[in-house]
């Protein structure tokens, strides 16, 4: 039985997303028999698409047992979209089977590279952002959504530097690529505030620039703090540490501009006791439903 | 070069300078600001192998095994997006890193885990009830023709070293102490539900699994082996689940 709270969003977001308007927790294989045994009240599990890209054995087995209870949003971190190169069909194959066989309510991927030629860097990779890259982008997303026959959602990036010949801002040019290729966006609001600190803008004029109508699904997650050369912040997104309560404030200011959107606590590294990232999701929970009483 | 396979180059190798055309919006060098990429790149490359490679850590002590992962990954990044299937050539690049030619076992080590990784993600199959193989093993008219198919986790693994018991005593943090390292071991690696179970066999049963694993009928597989006890590797096969099909084969 799926445990389906219907969100209360505009159209336009509905239509991206199935997800829940509550939060979710990233599913950790440590936590697989935990969740199965208390069955924690939570709007959705999120997964790695690449880490269920097996044959079998004991991924698939607790993955299939919690998807009957949750909703499920399968986020991809291997596609590379923002490649030069063309994407990888086999990979794109691969996705597909993995949405037929779990029937997400909702698939994500990175605005980033992470393959050149046949070499995989396993990390989100920045992008200059010039006309080129636009269209290659759109190229790249038009593919992955006509092949999976749905609507994705783009990640905006934490990026640590940027390119000379980049002729277009990071918001401006996310807000294009949405515009052409009609995607969603997953807000990624530490990434927001990771890429603002580190390029000196200013975190909500980057969010009104954004175009939050197209929002299907939110992350949260902890950043590491270090410095350039000059002395200056360097926040690395490094989804191992508590969400900062610079990245709640700002959460708050992106509920109160587009109301209750299904809301991920993001923790990939140093992961702590389930309960440690229960209280988080709780603590997004209560801002979700104030943000859904127009409080 | 493409200013994607300029930055790639540099990441993965570490001499090489900050690639042309970056900067930074407050005019910060952009090479110390390159280096996150490129540490986020080596290390999550090197943990993704010291997670799959537990008890190589314990054996070489975590900072030779970075140092020794990192040159590995620059010399062979992974090629599929796939990390799960990082590594396959881990075992090969330590059975010729010269720093640890002194410790000839380790490269075993290496594969004996990633055979634990390839079954603890190898497809799923339905086991055989054992009555049914008792009852195909007492039925005398086909026994000469049965063949075991068995299942799709299971693997070998022939060592001139204690690979198993070095593996083992490393799972409850024993001491090798007692372990007479250059006695060869023969493994099995399978897994049994959802637990990947390690057993060291006689050498005649591996080189029976090895025949009905390539199609041999159960009665011609057990005479092309040297001299093992039949009945106990049947035991081991049986209680373990790991005969998925019986097939007959007529004979020439």
């Amino acid at each position: 039985m799926f445990s389906h709270h219907e969100p209360s969003l505009p159209r336009t977001q509905a239509a991206r997303t199935e997800l829940p308007a509550r939060a979710g927790l990233g599913l950790k294989t440590g936590h697989f028999l935990e969740v199965l045994g208390s069955v924690p009240d939570l709007g959705f599990f999120e997964v790695h698409a690449e880490n269920y890209m097996v044959a079998g054995g004991p991924f698939h087995h607790f993955l299939a047992l919690i998807r009957e209870q949750y909703p499920l949003s399968l986020h991809g971190v291997g596609l590379s979209i923002g490649g030069e190169g063309p994407l990888d069909s086999q990979h794109l194959k691969r996705l597909a089977e993995l949405i037929e066989r779990y029937q997400p309510q909702a698939f994500s991927e990175h605005l980033a590279w992470s393959s050149h030629g046949p070499v995989f860097l396993n990390d989100l990779l920045p992008l200059a952002y010039d006309t080129p890259t636009l269209n290659r982008v759109c190229a790249h997303i038009d593919q992955v959504q006509n092949t999976l026959k749905r609507p994705m959602l783009l990640e905006n990036p934490a990026t640590y530097l940027a390119f000379e010949h980049s002729t277009i801002d990071e918001a401006e040019f996310i807000a294009e690529v949405i515009r052409r290729s009609g995607c969603g966006l997953l807000l990624d609001v530490n990434n927001v505030y990771v890429s603002c600190i580190n390029h000196q803008r200013d975190p909500l004029a980057y969010l009104d620039t954004l175009p939050l109508h197209a929002v299907g699904e939110i992350h949260l997650a902890g950043f590491a703090e270090d410095c350039d050369n000059l002395g200056d912040r360097l926040l690395i997104d490094d989804h191992g540490a508590p969400i900062d309560p610079v990245v709640w404030d700002l959460y708050r200011q992106v509920l109160k501009r587009i109301g209750p959107v299904a809301t991920l606590i993001e923790r990939d590294n140093h992961v702590p006791a389930f309960n440690v990232l229960m209280a988080e999701a709780q603590q997004a929970e209560a801002l979700l439903r104030q943000a859904g009483s127009g409080s | 070069m493409s200013t994607q396979a300029a930055f790639a180059a540099a990441l993965l190798n570490v001499q090489m300078p900050c690639p042309d055309g970056l900067c930074s919006r407050n005019g910060a060098d952009p090479s110390r600001r390159f280096a996150v990429y490129r540490n986020n790149v080596q290390s999550s490359l090197i943990n993704a192998l010291a997670d799959s490679y537990p008890v190589v850590v314990q054996l070489v002590a975590e900072p030779f095994f970075r140092a020794m992962a990192a040159i590995f990954v620059q010399r062979q990044p992974p090629q599929s997006p796939l990390m799960s299937r990082y590594g396959e050539a881990f075992a090969d690049f330590i059975a010729r890193f010269e720093p640890i030619a002194s410790v000839p076992y380790v490269a075993d080590v290496a594969r004996l885990e990633h055979l634990r990784t390839l079954a603890y993600h190898a497809a799923d199959a339905q086991t055989i009830r054992p009555e049914q193989i008792s009852a195909a093993l007492a039925d005398p008219q086909s026994l000469s023709e049965l063949c075991f198919e068995l299942h799709p986790s299971l693997h070998l693994l022939d060592s001139a070293f204690a690979v198993v018991a070095i593996w083992a005593a490393h799972q409850q943090e024993q001491s090798m102490a007692g372990i007479g390292l250059d006695q060869g071991q023969h493994a099995l690696v399978l897994r049994n539900g959802l637990d990947v179970e390690v057993f060291a066999l006689e050498p005649g049963a591996s080189v029976f699994i090895r025949h009905l694993i390539e199609g041999s009928p159960l009665l011609v597989a057990a005479e092309k082996s040297p001299p093992f006890d039949l009945a106990q590797t049947l035991a081991l096969l049986i209680a373990h689940n790991a005969i998925t099909r019986l097939n007959y084969k007529k004979l020439p």
